[in-house]
């Protein structure tokens, strides 16, 4: 009872939001020049950018070349100014290393390496801030950043966290306040189209009779977060496609 | 909208870190006054203006926004049922939580009831609503601000509805006048509402003029930084400060984290007290060793009146100090209380002190509890209080106040009033006793209740078993039956057949809540307060005879030397052929011409049970006493008519073997399947110290008792016989008992294997099974014997091991309370039956004190002391356990407080004892056929 309410009677939390909805996402594609793609995302306050470099020939040791597909490389790295305690190295730690082997697993769902044998994709992530959610931003990001590097994808692949508040009410989207107060954290990363589970992991535990109802809701978490990354990435298209005139014959002026 | 919140918070290493929170500002918030033109209404956040304010201040129908100081200290006005029409802003709530959590858990209690029309409005998350915090602004003014805004805001929404802000800071009102928003103090508020004199006494008063300039009585307080910083340095002693009982000048402060042997502190005096109340947690400071002083002996009893000085208290401390023995050796350690880290004031029972000026604004109120001080309230109606028992709560002391000041609360009934007195019980002993809400009567399963055939798949049908129960006289919550079919010449089938509450008690509903809160059912001599609705507690759950009911049955194959073939349990259906008493049973086994199933049934078990007995003390459980009384009530007039010895039949001592024996077999189970989380119930070896008075006595007496191991306690104590005083064992029992530690429950997993043990009974596992109407714990182990067998499934709660550690707290601290309670309830009814009464009575010697001899009289229970004056009285020696005759009466003369007062009649001492009364007290017989109340077996251990 001490203990600070996740969910209030009223059926707010702690920053307002209700228990089904999802912090602001602000999100931009092409935010840098250099790699071949890369994205901005926002979610709530953390705040992650996403490159990718590729398809390329395969760099470092020849001998790591598939034949029948492309290496897909991801490196997690979190910038030492991003958490509340400054962090002491930004990448290599255990964690890290852990984060960059998850996302990967989580791409290549998606992502159709077939079709680039003998070369190699690389997606770079980094956190600018941590609040809550880090990997599944991350891998929102990377989406987005793999989609303006024109890299084939069979579908949008989307991350969100679930917890359980109170013990009884799932709730979406989890910031690092109620990470820390709270409890169990349920990351599911899942191809939302098709409603595949790609990737899921979870933090502490609740009971089992629980776990429909909090995974149903990070599911459908999934699901909205892909309907703001399309609408981003249409809008994205668009805006390139009016620089570069093809855009007339879609839109009338 | 969106915006951040910015703060900076220092972390545990000493860092200073910023956070940064989101703050989402919605527009969907709804303003909860029904007939609002702008939201739409809203599930259950509705105010109907339905009730009239009735407040004579504002002509006006108007909706209450409080300000966070009214809450905090005016708690007692709000759950009044005047109050109404309120709307709580988040703002306030978010500051009553954080300053004062019982505070908050009861303004929620109100807020739930619907009738109040309470609302709660999330203003901090609305949109119009939110206000930045200004750089440099004070959280306190930025609050007030936010409640402003919000009272402006309601203003514009709704402005055909009136608001009044009610708020005791004076700033506070003054700005929001410039904003037009009506306000007024609470005590302007309160004046003016309808029935305002009972209310405003009970208005706490937090502000004190000190424009009389008295003098200050006592030391100021430490603030809580030097404290801290005192206690970082050693300096000062963080502890739990205990009253004396006897002498009010006098307490002690028992310090948590002792180091080496300081557990105690002795404070002396007004200064040495500093208005520390009992169970506050102080600092204390120790005094050099040289002015340290002895523990005094001394009676001093607080004879203030409310107007009085300080002289008195003055007068008594010179005494005390005079008093004191210069014995070096006998010196404690002494200090002072220098500040109050935590008040622990409740709500006290009392009365209001008899003499002075009824009719006076100040009044002094008597707390029952003895250790508590007097305090100085303020009442209108002085008169009518002074015949009755009431309820009062502590607002401060200040520093020059004698008496610490409060308020009003309510009043229970007239003094001496059996329901008052009950009531008195129960909230003393924190007991939650008031009605079931709607909520949990909603859990409740419809009537009529029908078995459907779903049920009867789910369970093994035993209707036709001769199954019956045997409980004491007046038992309406019967939750065990047996019953015993011979199998083969040499194997019996014995069944317990326990009140399967757990069907009707899901977990997590707010009947499974409630009876987790209330944990037992306490019996008080004239009343019995349920730890579930009586529908379940005396009619579905209950094994009435003749009735289908479900139950737990526990089913062993036995042989003719009770020895356990096979044990099995699961949920079943039975028809108990009769609902039988002790005495009734004990009949029908001694009737040898009487050969019915049952008789048969119940002769087999009587001969099962004893061996059972007879095993059980062969490895060592202990025979306990203690001197249990039973009370006779008129049933009209309800008054004590005799007081008694609770009876044993032998059946009593037979059913209770089949208990434990049940409790033992589901213990192994439970334990077996959940090996982290399984309820059980343990009675720790006392530690050797604890049997010092028993060894003393024993040697007096020239019996040598051993008590390293339980089985050695229970051989030497039947080995301790004397022909010419055949009580004299049981009192070396109810001795023995007091020198035993209290069983508890707990949860397997927090403890290794080697801790389970019970002490008392001489077993290694042992849980509670047996009576789940009247205990919670029961109810629990039934839910994991229900999992464990297959017939229900788990849930979250019961596998948490820290969830069941916490039930278990509230478990024992209940249980420990209900006991607590019995006993006072007892204590006062035979108090009841002795007004006016003078008799002779039988006592033996328990034990002898310096200045009094403390005599146990077995037939009434009671055990009183014998003041004596001098140790020398001629040729006669008084010895521990011998017999006297003691003269019985009743001192009156403290309306709270009556207590026994002995005369020594035999041995005759010349010029102290009194000559024996000519008519020699006979028992009465005849109060026979009245009714019988307050029959349970209490298991205690």
């Amino acid at each position: 009872m001490s203990r600070k309410e996740l969910l209030s009677k009223i059926g707010l939390r702690q920053d307002g939001r209700r228990a089904e909805e999802l912090r602001r996402i602000r999100c931009k594609l092409g935010v840098f020049t250099q790699p071949d793609g890369s994205a901005y995302l926002e979610q709530g306050l953390t705040k992650v950018l996403a490159a990718v470099y590729g398809p390329h020939q395969v760099r470092g040791g020849r001998s790591k070349a598939q034949h029948d597909a492309a290496i897909l490389n991801c490196q997690f790295s979190m910038a030492v100014f991003s958490t509340g305690d400054r962090k002491k190295r930004p990448r290599g730690d255990r964690k890290s290393t852990e984060i960059s082997i998850h996302l990967r697993q989580a791409l290549l769902a998606a992502v159709k390496v077939e079709l680039y044998p003998w070369s190699q994709i690389d997606v770079f992530v980094e956190v600018l801030h941590a609040d809550g959610g880090v990997f599944s931003a991350c891998v929102n990001a990377a989406t987005l950043a793999l989609i303006d590097a024109g890299i084939p994808l069979k579908e949008y692949i989307c991350a969100c966290t679930a917890s359980l508040a109170n013990n009884n009410v799932a709730m979406v989207d989890i910031s690092n306040q109620e990470e820390i107060i709270g409890g169990p954290v349920l990351t599911v990363v899942a191809l939302p189209m098709s409603a595949k589970i790609v990737h899921m992991e979870m933090f502490q535990r609740f009971h089992l009779d629980h776990l429909p109802k909090v995974l149903n809701l990070a599911l459908q978490g999934c699901k909205d977060i892909k309907v703001i990354l399309d609408e981003a990435v249409r809008n994205h298209v668009e805006d390139i496609g009016s620089t570069t005139g093809w855009s007339n014959t879609t839109t009338k002026q | 909208m969106l915006t951040t919140k910015v703060f900076i918070r220092k972390n545990k290493a000493g860092n200073f870190l910023k956070n940064i929170r989101e703050h989402y500002l919605r527009d969907d918030i709804n303003c909860g006054i029904s007939n609002c033109d702008h939201c739409v209404p809203h599930l259950n956040s509705i105010t109907p203006p339905t009730n009239e304010n009735k407040s004579t201040l504002y002509n006006f129908n108007h909706y209450l926004i409080l300000d966070t100081n009214v809450i905090l200290h005016q708690m007692d006005i709000l759950e009044e049922d005047v109050i109404c029409n309120v709307i709580i802003l988040n703002t306030v709530l978010e500051e009553v939580k954080h300053r004062n959590l019982p505070i908050y858990r009861r303004l929620n209690n109100v807020m739930e009831n619907s009738s109040r029309n309470f609302y709660l409005f999330p203003n901090n998350f609305h949109i119009e609503c939110y206000v930045a915090q200004d750089k440099l602004e004070i959280i306190n003014d930025y609050n007030d601000r936010c409640i402003r805004k919000a009272c402006v805001w309601y203003m514009q929404h709704v402005p055909k509805a009136n608001f009044i802000l009610v708020t005791d800071d004076v700033a506070n009102r003054q700005l929001a006048l410039k904003d037009n928003i009506h306000c007024c103090s609470v005590e302007n508020y309160v004046a003016q509402l309808e029935s305002a004199a009972n209310l405003q006494d009970k208005l706490a008063h937090h502000e004190f003029q000190y424009a009389s300039k008295k003098d200050d009585i006592f030391p100021p307080h430490l603030t809580t930084v030097e404290i801290h910083q005192g206690i970082k340095e050693n300096k000062f002693y963080q502890g739990v400060y205990h009253a004396s009982r006897d002498n009010f000048l006098e307490g002690y402060v028992t310090i948590e984290e002792s180091d080496e042997s300081l557990t105690q502190i002795i404070v002396q005096g007004r200064a040495g007290q500093n208005r520390a109340v009992q169970g506050d947690i102080v600092a204390v400071e120790l005094f050099n060793i040289s002015e340290w002083t002895v523990p005094s002996d001394m009676v001093l009893e607080d004879e203030g009146l409310v107007e009085s000085g300080v002289d008195e208290v003055v007068r008594k401390e010179t005494e005390l100090k005079l008093s004191k023995g210069k014995k070096a050796e006998d010196k404690k350690p002494t200090g002072r209380v220098v500040g109050i880290i935590r008040r622990k004031w409740r709500q006290y029972c009392g009365i209001l002190q008899q003499d002075g000026d009824a009719t006076n604004l100040h009044q002094l109120f008597v707390p029952a509890e003895r250790r508590v001080p007097k305090i100085r309230i303020q009442t209108r109606q002085g008169e009518y209080l002074r015949s009755q028992k009431i309820v009062v709560s502590i607002d401060l002391w200040p520093q020059h106040s004698r008496y610490p000041e409060g308020h009003f609360v309510r009043a229970l009934g007239p003094i001496g009033d059996q329901a008052t007195e009950n009531e008195v019980v129960l909230l003393e002993h924190e007991v939650p006793h008031n009605q079931f809400s709607e909520q949990v009567l909603k859990c409740l399963p419809k009537i009529p209740w029908i078995i459907t055939d779903a049920d009867v798949a789910e369970r093994v049908d035993l209707r036709h078993l001769a199954i019956c129960s045997v409980d004491p006289p007046g038992c309406t919550d019967i939750d065990d039956a047996l019953h015993c079919r011979t199998l083969s010449e040499n194997t019996f089938e014995v069944g317990v057949h326990i009140a399967d509450v757990s069907h009707f008690i899901r977990p997590g509903t707010a009947l499974d809540l409630e009876a987790a809160n209330r944990a037992t059912t306490v019996y008080l001599v004239n009343k019995r307060i349920d730890m579930v609705p009586e529908l379940l507690s005396s009619f579905l759950c209950s094994l009435r005879g003749g009735e289908e009911r479900f139950a737990f049955s526990c089913i062993w194959e036995m042989d003719k030397d009770a020895k356990i073939l096979n044990v099995r349990c699961h949920k079943s259906i039975i028809k108990s052929r009769k609902a039988m008493t002790y005495e009734e049973a004990q009949i029908t086994i001694d009737d040898k011409t009487n050969n019915g199933a049952i008789a048969i049934a119940l002769r087999n078990l009587n001969m099962l049970a004893k061996i059972l007995k007879r095993k059980r003390l062969e490895n060592g459980a202990l025979v306990l006493a203690s001197p249990e009384v039973k009370i006779h009530m008129d049933s009209e007039t309800m008054e004590p008519l005799d007081v008694e010895v609770k009876q044993l039949f032998e059946t009593n001592s037979m059913v209770e073997e089949f208990m434990l024996l049940a409790n033992i077999s589901v213990a192994e189970i439970i334990l077996e399947a959940f090996p982290d989380c399984a309820m059980l119930r343990r009675h720790p070896s006392p530690p050797v110290t604890n049997f010092d008075p028993l060894l003393k006595v024993g040697q007096n007496l020239g019996f040598d008792i051993k008590v390293d191991t339980g089985k050695h306690l229970a051989e030497s104590l039947d080995l301790a016989v004397k022909k010419n005083n055949p009580y004299m064992n049981t009192m070396l029992r109810i001795l023995a008992t007091r020198c035993m530690m209290q069983a508890v429950y707990f949860p397997s997993g927090i403890l290794p294997r080697s801790n389970y043990f019970h002490y008392g009974l001489a077993v290694p596992l042992y849980t509670h099974f047996t009576s789940p109407i009247r205990r919670y714990a029961d109810i629990m182990v039934h839910r994991l014997l229900a999992v464990t067998v297959g017939s229900d499934a788990t849930y979250p709660d019961l596998l948490n091991k820290q969830k069941s550690q916490q039930l278990c707290n509230n478990l024992n601290y209940r249980n420990r309370m209900a006991q607590y309670a019995g006993r006072a309830s007892v204590a006062f009814n035979t108090h009841l039956f002795f007004r006016n009464k003078v008799q002779d009575e039988e006592g033996y010697i328990l034990c002898i004190r310096k200045n009094a001899i403390q005599i146990l009289i077995p037939r009434y229970g009671l055990e009183c002391a014998l003041y004596l004056q001098t140790q020398k009285c001629g040729d006669v020696v008084l010895r521990a356990f011998d017999p006297v005759t003691v003269r019985l009466s009743l001192d009156s003369s403290n309306v709270q407080h009556e207590r026994f007062v002995l005369k020594l009649v035999h041995p005759y001492i010349d010029g102290f004892s009194v000559q024996p009364l000519s008519v020699p007290s006979k028992r009465k017989n005849e109060i026979k056929n009245k009714k019988k109340i307050n029959e349970k077996r209490k298991k205690q251990l």
